[in-house]
């Protein structure tokens, strides 16, 4: 099947069809130098990012087309079309529409053409300058697939009788169609709307020809749609804007009546049909339709009578200040504007009987709209946490005034507790699950980083919270939450338990976790959820949803550890046998220019800047995709870019004031491979310094595929072969901590996160940029390396760098050793917790492996067996080795 | 001679099968690549897979005639990449006329021998104009969003040095293809137009988008319906998509082009999507199973394979599309 298309059909990202039951389609026409006094200001500024920004108000305003027109003397107008419309096309949410290239000048709609993937409009073309530029222009513009608005003027001059109109869209009809082989659905003419009621005799037909014409022409020329730029027609009345948008509305009303499909109409010169009272109507339409002879003195002598009743636009304000007080604290909330939030909190303040009544009243309204459109995925986190900023400063505003009132305290729906448990030290996740929980009106106790079992209880206890929230993101947290989970029972308490962070996942809560607590606990990937899963706990009547929990998670055990055990394991005596080869004989093993420990003292963190990976931080605000694809993502595309450049802000500030401070260590050393699975790291004269062990993928694989080890890529002792292997540690977390709180103090949440956020993505570009350095200058075996930014993103160099904690070494135990061998505290003052997290929380460890077949793994499961053999050469017993390589153990 | 648009309406025509999966068979060398003519040549050539057709000219042919064997009505030319634009990276953009004629000559006469041997059975040779290595609707750099690697300008003039080769080569039918932004492909369009009108000549175009994901856009962001009505200016043979999806994932956005368009509809698909090692592993019969859907659907007129095709895959369709009879283009008024 197929459907013939005998109807105008125009594209943006996406396609619009004119149908004869589309509505009125109107045309965007702020984005016009000759129209618009701003955007012309703008566009000869080079503020193109706020000529965007009108663009956009268009688009949401509800414009279907976009007209662009840069006509003006003093500018460059091919320049600045091209300009503006390779702008445009880099917004998904204003392409999405498409484009009416606006122009006088045939160069500047040539260069439109060319740089617009979609189905444009070119406006206009005629036959002014002849038949044979006419023919010229239009074959050019179906070259380009275009369509085309076609003005009723000739080589004589404009149409401005109802028979010239209609003899001169005849003329250019037959001549598109016939010679040129034009789609006629493709042909808009606009047949000239001109004003009324001028006082002049030969202007009283204006309105009513052109509803004549357009009704000949829709009856006449198939297909072809008809245009018109409306607010001409009420051009008369400049200064009385409600007979102005009375004649604008009726006009409007009357010419799709007639067969008008398109136009160009101010939406803010506009009053609605309806509503414009009845006898100004009357004139009106007297005017429009000639009824009278002295029509237009009547409608003068009325317009009188209402000049001047309604204010004249003040554009100097902006339009929703004008709002009632509800909808401007509601838009203040929702858009993240902080403005004008406290001046609208203290009149709400005023008009209450109690300051906490704006709190549970005005605010919460507001917050309950950003709560709906973020849990209909309408709105985005970063945009919540903005919200969440204003929310802030306005109770930041009330608090002295509610706690002036002696009885003043604000009803919340719920207390939740948040804390990163004992031995960790991450909590972007958590900061940015506690503003978005707060944002619903949930009173957070935020606990903070690292914080011990028995705090978590006894705050529990003693604030009687609703509902822990727990997180954490190296693996040890995972047994944190395993032995809070006890605790928690033994001292039988029935608060819900919440599980998130990134290390943590549904199967490690439902198997690990829920068994050991008798009540209900719920694992979270994502803050959104955290709003809904709480809501639901919070209910009056919760029951059902915890037994419904507690089943699907029951349900998601039994499944996980049916299918788990499916899975074969073999022993590590016979995986060591399976170890990757490497021919050693024939490997080139370059030796380091340099051995020994280096120490960068005072980094300049510009230089860190090109290396940095920005994908996982759009990931850190729940924004999922790659870098940079995401600015253009069609959903999330805005609000990365909002989000980017408040990054870029912050980052700049960052590399101006040099906030954030860089240090690294790092040391390159002589090392073999001893007993299969572990690394003797040796000092000048031969004598060992320090062993790594590592651990051996066990998972029976096909006949062919190693089961690897970390040790594998260093040559065994017995080649007697001299190998090397490197260590390092960076940071760029002094002064996160110092910089979050100043945000914090200043109820920024948003910056605080981000501060965080950007750290981490500093302390990877700083390894990055080491490693970099290592491979090309220190320990040099890589010197005629060149990679792009992108390229060392996908790790193509030669050579890896894998951090114990990670899935090629997950024993966390790794990292005392690296800090003995290079004494990383002492050097760099990067500390380690108890848990093995490192401190400040923006900073990079791991090892250096050169050999060029050295890559990346996942471990995978280990059994008991080797976990007993680990053991002994760790020299700890069997409990503790089982309690740090917990997360990799194979279920037996 | 006959001409592909009288057979379009007879049965449906079965395009060939990936023409890079095949050459990596021959594995040929650094030297089999540069030949006599090009052992001095500064730049390397390894994998400048059009540069074959002057090179190992036997290897090209031998490829067409095991598609043609395996059933194809229509094999592509080996110029995917025959454009200055695409060819500046080897620096051999004073080879574009040369490769895309004898691109198209060496095509045009498997093409001729098969008919010879089966009049019943005409074969045709399309030639492929691919997307180049640069887009002119979205910028390389996202710090600077105006900026544009390419123009129109210089894109018409590239594709119109490529179209006037591929028919002076004697290629039927001209088939731009792997539209990853639509306006390169408006710019190929114009320039086709354009040789059109100087020559005086009336020849098919065939036009086949890319859906790179599940977002069912193109690169350049335009849905289904956008993409067609933007190259639906001209006269189409067919229009369609090719690349990036396997079969089964192409289907919705065959069934939306297909209602929505009076063109007769292309599709040729990758051989499912890429394992975890970038390979492609649907089988022949999996495909076939697949496209088999296509057809019963009757959502087809020019069916045939893209990545990791070759002609075992080819055979399995034109077994089947024998069977069917093509998507009737039905007006509805």
């Amino acid at each position: 099947m197929a459907r013939r298309n005998t109807y105008l059909t125009l594209s943006g990202l996406e396609p619009l069809v004119v149908t004869p039951e589309s509505n009125f389609i109107n045309v965007g026409e702020r984005t016009n130098v000759t129209g618009s006094r701003k955007f012309l200001r703008l566009i000869k500024e080079e503020k193109y990012d706020e000529a965007l920004d009108v663009a956009r108000d268009q688009v949401e305003g509800g414009a279907q087309i976009l007209d662009v027109n840069m006509d003006e003397g003093m500018l460059d107008g091919k320049y600045a079309m091209i300009k503006f419309l390779n702008l445009i096309a880099s917004e998904p949410d204003i392409a999405r529409i498409p484009i009416m290239i606006d122009s006088s000048k045939w160069d500047i709609i040539e260069a439109g053409l060319q740089v617009v993937q979609g189905k444009c409009v070119v406006n206009s073309i005629s036959l002014k300058e002849g038949e044979d530029e006419f023919i010229r222009q239009a074959k050019l513009i179906k070259r380009y697939g275009a369509a085309v608005i076609v003005m009723a003027f000739d080589e004589v001059g404009q149409a401005d009788t109802y028979q010239r109109r209609i003899d001169i869209c005849k003329r250019s009809y037959d001549v598109l169609v016939n010679q040129v082989n034009f789609p006629p659905q493709d042909i808009i003419f606009d047949p000239n709307i001109f004003p009324v009621a001028t006082g002049m005799d030969e202007h009283r037909l204006n309105a009513l020809d052109f509803f004549k014409a357009t009704k000949w022409i829709r009856e006449h020329l198939p297909h072809a749609n008809v245009s018109g730029g409306v607010s001409n027609v009420s051009f008369s009345f400049r200064g009385n804007t409600i007979v102005r948008e009375a004649i604008n509305s009726a006009f409007l009303y009357h010419a799709i009546q007639h067969g008008m499909t398109l136009g160009i109409v101010n939406p803010t010169l506009l009053e609605v049909y309806d509503e414009i009272p009845k006898d100004l109507l009357q004139h009106v339409e007297d005017v429009l339709f000639d009824r009278h002879e002295d029509a237009t003195e009547r409608l003068l002598d009325f317009a009188e009578t209402v000049k001047g009743q309604k204010k004249e636009d003040d554009t100097k304000v902006l339009e929703w200040r004008n709002a009632p007080l509800q909808e401007r604290i509601t838009h203040a909330l929702v858009k993240g504007i902080d403005a004008f939030i406290v001046e609208d909190v203290e009149e709400a303040r005023v008009l209450s009987v109690k300051p906490i009544q704006v709190i549970e009243g005005h605010l919460m309204i507001g917050m309950n709209v950003v709560g709906d459109l973020f849990g209909s995925g309408k709105m985005f986190l970063p945009q919540v946490v903005k919200s969440a900023r204003v929310m802030k400063k306005a109770v930041a505003y009330l608090q002295p005034f509610i706690e002036a009132e002696k009885d003043g305290k604000q009803a919340f729906a719920g207390k939740i507790l948040m804390a990163t448990v004992k031995g960790d030290v991450h909590d972007i996740g958590k900061n940015i699950v506690s503003v978005v929980l707060g944002c619903n009106n949930y009173e957070i106790i935020d606990l903070g980083v690292m914080v011990p079992p028995e705090k978590i209880i006894e705050t529990a206890v003693k604030e009687n919270v609703d509902v822990i929230g727990l997180s954490g993101l190296i693996t040890p947290s995972l047994d944190e939450m395993v032995y809070l989970s006890k605790a928690m029972k033994k001292e039988n308490l029935t608060i819900p338990l919440i599980i998130g962070g990134a290390t943590t996942s549904k199967a490690h809560t439902s198997v690990k976790i829920a068994p050991h607590y008798n009540h209900t606990v719920v694992h979270i990937n994502d803050a959104s959820r955290a709003v809904t899963v709480v809501g639901n706990l919070l209910q009056k009547d919760n029951k059902a949803y915890k037994a419904q929990i507690r089943e699907e998670y029951d349900k998601f055990r039994e499944q996980f550890l049916t299918r788990g055990k499916r899975k074969e394991y073999i022993s590590i005596d016979v995986a060591r046998q399976r170890k990757y080869q490497i021919d050693w004989a024939t490997s080139e093993i370059v030796k380091p220019k340099q051995l020994g420990i280096q120490v960068i003292d005072h980094f300049d963190l510009a230089q860190l800047e090109a290396y940095i990976d920005w994908s996982p931080f759009f990931r850190s605000w729940d924004l999922h995709g790659k870098f940079p694809d995401i600015l253009n993502d069609s959903v999330v595309g805005q609000q990365a870019q909002d989000l980017f450049k408040d990054a870029q802000d912050l980052l700049k500030r960052i590399l101006e004031e040099q906030l954030l401070k860089a240090k690294a260590i790092f040391g390159l050393f002589p090392a073999n491979t001893i007993n299969d699975d572990d690394i003797e790291v040796y000092d000048d004269n031969g004598n060992v310094q320090a062993t790594f062990l590592t651990l051996r993928q066990q998972l029976k694989k096909r006949d062919g595929v190693p089961n690897i080890a970390l040790a594998d890529f260093i040559a065994p002792k017995t080649s007697g072969i001299q190998d090397y292997i490197g260590g390092f540690c960076v940071t760029t977390g002094f002064g996160t901590h110092e910089l979050a709180e100043q945000f914090e103090a200043a109820n920024d949440d948003y910056n605080s996160i981000m501060i965080k956020a950007l750290a981490d993505r500093l302390a990877e570009a700083f390894a990055e940029y080491l490693h970099e350095h290592v491979r090309k200058d220190v320990w040099a075996y890589a010197l005629d390396e060149h990679l792009s930014n992108e390229e060392l993103i996908k790790e193509s160099y030669k050579g890896i760098r894998p951090a114990p904690g990670y899935p090629a070494c997950p024993d966390h135990l790794e990292k005392t050793t690296l800090w003995r061998l290079l004494d990383v505290e002492e050097h760099i003052g990067v500390k380690l917790t108890e848990s093995l997290a490192m401190w400040p929380a923006a900073s990079v460890s791991g090892y250096y492996f050169g050999h060029p077949e050295a890559k990346y793994f996942g471990l995978g499961k280990i059994t008991e067996n080797q976990l007993k053999d680990y053991a002994k050469r760790r020299q700890i017993s069997e409990d503790q080795a089982r309690k740090w390589l917990n997360p990799n153990l194979a279920e037996t | 001679m006959s001409d592909i648009r009288e057979e379009i309406e007879k049965r449906i025509l079965v395009l060939d099968g990936a023409m890079g999966t095949m050459l990596q068979r021959y594995d040929f060398s650094e030297e089999d690549f540069r030949g006599e003519r090009f052992k001095d040549y500064p730049s390397s050539l390894k994998g400048n897979n059009d540069l074959l057709s002057i090179t190992q000219p036997q290897a090209i042919a031998e490829v067409h005639r095991l598609y043609f064997e395996a059933g194809a009505d229509i094999v592509e030319t080996n110029t995917f990449s025959g454009t200055t634009i695409a060819m500046a990276d080897y620096q051999m953009e004073d080879l574009v006329y040369e490769l895309n004629y004898e691109s198209a000559k060496i095509a045009k006469q498997v093409a001729n021998e098969f008919t010879k041997a089966n009049p019943e059975k005409p074969r045709f040779v399309a030639g492929s104009i691919g997307p180049t290595n640069k887009t002119a609707s979205m910028s390389p750099d996202v710090n600077k969003p105006e900026y544009r690697a390419i123009t129109f300008e210089e894109l018409r003039i590239a594709y119109k040095e490529q179209v006037e080769a591929l028919i002076d080569g004697g290629v039927d039918v001209l088939l731009v293809e792997t539209i990853f932004d639509t306006l390169n492909a408006k710019a190929a369009l114009f320039a086709i137009e354009e040789v059109k009108e100087e020559r005086q000549i009336d020849i098919p175009i065939m036009v086949s988008g890319t859906i790179t994901d599940a977002s069912g856009r193109t690169l350049s962001g335009q849905t289904v319906e956008a993409f067609l009505t933007s190259i639906s200016h001209v006269p189409l043979l067919s229009v369609g998509f090719n690349c990036a999806l396997g079969a089964e994932q192409l289907k919705p956005y065959l069934q939306r082009l297909s209602y929505e368009t009076e063109f007769y509809t292309s599709a040729h698909p990758n051989a499912g999507l890429p394992n975890a090692f970038g390979e492609y592993d649907q089988s022949a019969m999996q495909m076939q199973e697949l496209i088999e859907d296509y057809l019963n659907d009757g959502l087809i007129n020019i069916i045939g394979g893209c990545c990791g095709t070759n002609p075992k895959h080819i055979q399995a369709i034109a077994e089947v599309a024998k069977n069917y009879k093509p998507r009737q283009i039905n007006i509805e008024v």
